[in-house]
């Protein structure tokens, strides 16, 4: 729990600063599935990154890169957009690679 | 006391006049001041403002962004939008577009942005009606922004040049809201003094504020949620501006002083000294009211006027300074509190609470109702009469 | 002291435009002064007012024009419903720009003060103007001798050149001095 502050101690006008906001993580509200992918399979198109509503899709540049599970609440959203079925959901208690990332049916290394 | 110049006096003090209406001194001051942005819509009897200042921005003589948006609504939406993105930023409204910008005007406040607006005061409807009363910014009395109201156009003129710094203080960062008095100053002639283009962009300086959203360095998140858990200390916040404003309002019109020779208080004490019984009112009929506190003065009746300028904050002890020794004050209201007293009569009883003077409200005005030196020297008399101390008044009201 | 002037006119007959004017040439004349119309549901052709204040001390007040010490009235079929004459002062005087003669007006008028009556449209119309409140402008100044014809046509100049083009400017400015020569014979009637 982070110690409230006095109103003289805030910044006015309601303005966030960055430097002072504590991100709260949100994927602890994922509820039964999580998102993994297949590399192999995945062909770049962005379309889950563009579609995720908790921006929980990370991309490198404009590659692909992984889920950020701090941040993804299991929606599946990106599995339903993915055009090549590279997404598949899985159990939330299933281990995973760092970021969900397959390749030929294991896990890649980064 | 009002001194008679001489000749010579005159054509000097003429000499470097311009005749303008209330409306086009604050487009000049405008002009001068060259805002980024003017989101803004048109609306009787503002719309000379905005038509005088879209003509020089069309001439080349202000480089300002207009924006011509769809409603009031829009127009203060996309000034807030301006002022956080990091452009100086003025709009103008009047009655029913004021009403209407409301709910923008809180928000506007709340994120402490320094939007400076002219108002031309008119009556809100209905029965619908153009003319002036004080109804339309007193909607806007508790939404956290500065309010002025003006006597002429001179003051019209000079404090939309003060109000941009006294906006832009760090230690304030508000909205504020100019008032003059539909078409008895916005669409009336006078003599008035412009500043040197060049003297009034000095005055108002760079503008600079301390969290502009468009700067990437320092990213931001404006204009966010709050819990209760921290909405009641934002809140606490823009007291703590308005706080400020009477300091900021003085340094401002110190130097504005030192640039133009004239000076100006968020009161203006007029033969109140020794005065028994005195007037308090805001806008242009304080002029018609010194004129009959002349006249009874001359015939040797102990009368005064206080004209109050700043309305929010209210200047209470510096009221209670200038009333505390007078017997009898009467309080004119140009806009009413259906079910209580008016607006100006509750601030300045709240100042004189436990001091003198006993008090008397009157109303008038509303809808544009003239107000004649007659109808001062009745409510000078009345205020000799214990019996007419009872009841609210209403000026010129068929009853 | 102060003097207080009522134009009557239509909405579009420029009396709110020769309100001002008039003001701004006494200004140069180094008067203090104060122009406004008064406005209601208007529209072209309906009856306003504008008023003139001129003093030579600053002007304070702001409330409305009750008794005039001169009217004007740029169209005289007014007279048929506003009471031109109401609130004038005694020792004041109307000025119509009228076809009719003076003695026909003043007994429609049924007024006894001192009564000017001019025929500004064929001014206006000889001069090469549609409007003859800036001949009402000339003869008013001619009459009072104030403000002077000079500073008459450095204002009309000054004023209507924000909105008129220099040929109808020059025009207006000969259509001032023709109602100021014309005021020069009515002494004589009046």
């Amino acid at each position: 729990m982070n110690e409230l502050k006095k109103y003289h101690e805030i910044p006015i006008g309601g303005t966030v600063i960055t430097k002072d906001v504590v991100q709260p993580k949100t994927g602890g509200w994922r509820m039964g599935e999580k998102p993994m992918v297949n590399l192999d399979k995945c062909v770049n198109c962005l379309i889950c990154w563009l579609d995720c509503p908790d921006t929980a899709v990370l991309a490198e540049g404009t590659d692909f890169f992984g889920f950020e599970y701090d941040y993804c609440k299991g929606c599946a959203l990106c599995a339903e957009v993915c055009p090549t079925d590279a997404i598949v959901m899985v159990p939330d208690d299933q281990e995973v690679p760092e970021y969900g990332r397959m390749l030929n049916g294991g896990p890649h290394e980064n | 006391m009002k001194t008679k110049p001489t000749e010579a006096e005159r054509i000097e003090m003429l000499r470097r006049a311009k005749l303008l209406t209330g409306a086009e001194g604050a487009a000049h001051a405008m002009r001068q001041i060259n805002p980024d942005v003017f989101p803004v819509y048109p609306i009787t009897p503002q719309t000379p403002i905005i038509q005088t200042f879209s003509k020089f921005v069309a001439d080349g003589e202000a480089s300002t962004e207009i924006i011509n948006v769809e409603s009031e609504h829009s127009a203060m939406s996309a000034a807030i939008g301006a002022a956080t993105a990091g452009g100086r930023t003025m709009t103008a409204t009047a009655s029913q577009g004021l009403a209407l910008m409301i709910e923008n005007i809180y928000i506007a406040a709340s994120m402490r942005l320094p939007i400076v607006l002219a108002i031309g005061n008119r009556a809100l409807s209905g029965p619908i009606n153009i003319h002036c009363d004080h109804s339309d910014s007193m909607l806007a009395r508790d939404s956290g922004v500065i309010q002025f109201f003006v006597e002429n156009a001179q003051e019209a003129y000079d404090f939309m040049i003060m109000s941009v710094p006294l906006a832009e203080n760090h230690d304030v960062l508000l909205p504020v809201l100019v008032g003059q008095d539909g078409f008895t100053i916005t669409h009336t002639a006078e003599p008035i003094l412009l500043e040197e283009d060049e003297d009034v962009q000095n005055f108002v300086g760079e503008y600079e504020i301390p969290y502009p959203l468009l700067n990437l360095q320092k990213p931001t998140t404006q204009g966010p949620f709050d819990m209760p858990d921290y909405y009641f200390e934002h809140k606490r916040q823009q007291q703590a501006a308005m706080d400020a404003v009477p300091d900021a309002f003085d340094t401002v019109a110190n130097h504005y002083a030192a640039l133009t020779g004239r000076r100006y208080d968020a009161i203006e004490e007029y033969r109140l000294e020794d005065a028994e019984r005195a007037i308090v009112v805001m806008g242009s009929s304080a002029g018609t009211m010194k004129e009959v506190v002349d006249d009874l003065r001359e015939q040797g009746e102990a009368v005064g006027l206080l004209k109050v300028r700043m309305f929010r904050p209210f200047p209470t002890k510096k009221v209670r300074e200038a009333l505390g020794h007078v017997q009898k004050v009467a309080v004119l209201d140009r806009a009413m509190s259906f079910g209580s007293k008016g607006p100006l009569y509750m601030e300045v009883a709240e100042a004189l609470f436990g001091a003198g003077p006993s008090m008397q409200n009157y109303v008038f005005g509303l809808g544009g109702r003239d107000l004649f030196p007659a109808d001062i020297r009745q409510v000078f008399e009345n205020l000799k009469n214990p019996e007419e101390m009872r009841e609210m008044q209403y000026i010129g009201i068929r009853e | 002291m102060m003097k207080e002037i009522r134009w009557h006119g239509r909405g579009g007959q420029g009396a709110k435009t020769v309100s001002e004017l008039v003001a701004l040439a006494l200004m140069h004349h180094g008067y203090f002064v104060q122009a406004f119309p008064e406005y209601g549901p208007e529209r072209s052709g309906a009856p306003l007012q504008a008023y003139t204040r001129s003093s030579d001390e600053p002007i304070r007040l702001h409330c409305g024009v009750t008794d005039p010490d001169l009217v004007v009235v740029l169209d005289d079929s007014l007279l048929h419903e506003i009471r031109v004459t109401e609130g004038l002062k005694p020792e004041g005087f109307i000025l119509v720009n009228t076809k009719k003669t003076k003695e026909a007006l003043r007994l429609q008028l049924g007024f006894d003060g001192t009564l000017y009556c001019i025929n500004a449209d064929k001014i206006a119309v000889e001069t090469g103007l549609l409007y003859s409140n800036v001949v009402m402008a000339g003869a008013l100044g001619g009459i009072l001798g104030n403000p002077p014809l000079e500073d008459l046509k450095r204002a009309a100049e000054e004023f209507l050149s924000i909105k008129l083009s220099p040929k109808i400017v020059e025009i207006n400015l000969k259509a001032i001095e023709a109602g100021f020569r014309e005021s020069q014979h009515m002494e004589e009637l009046a």
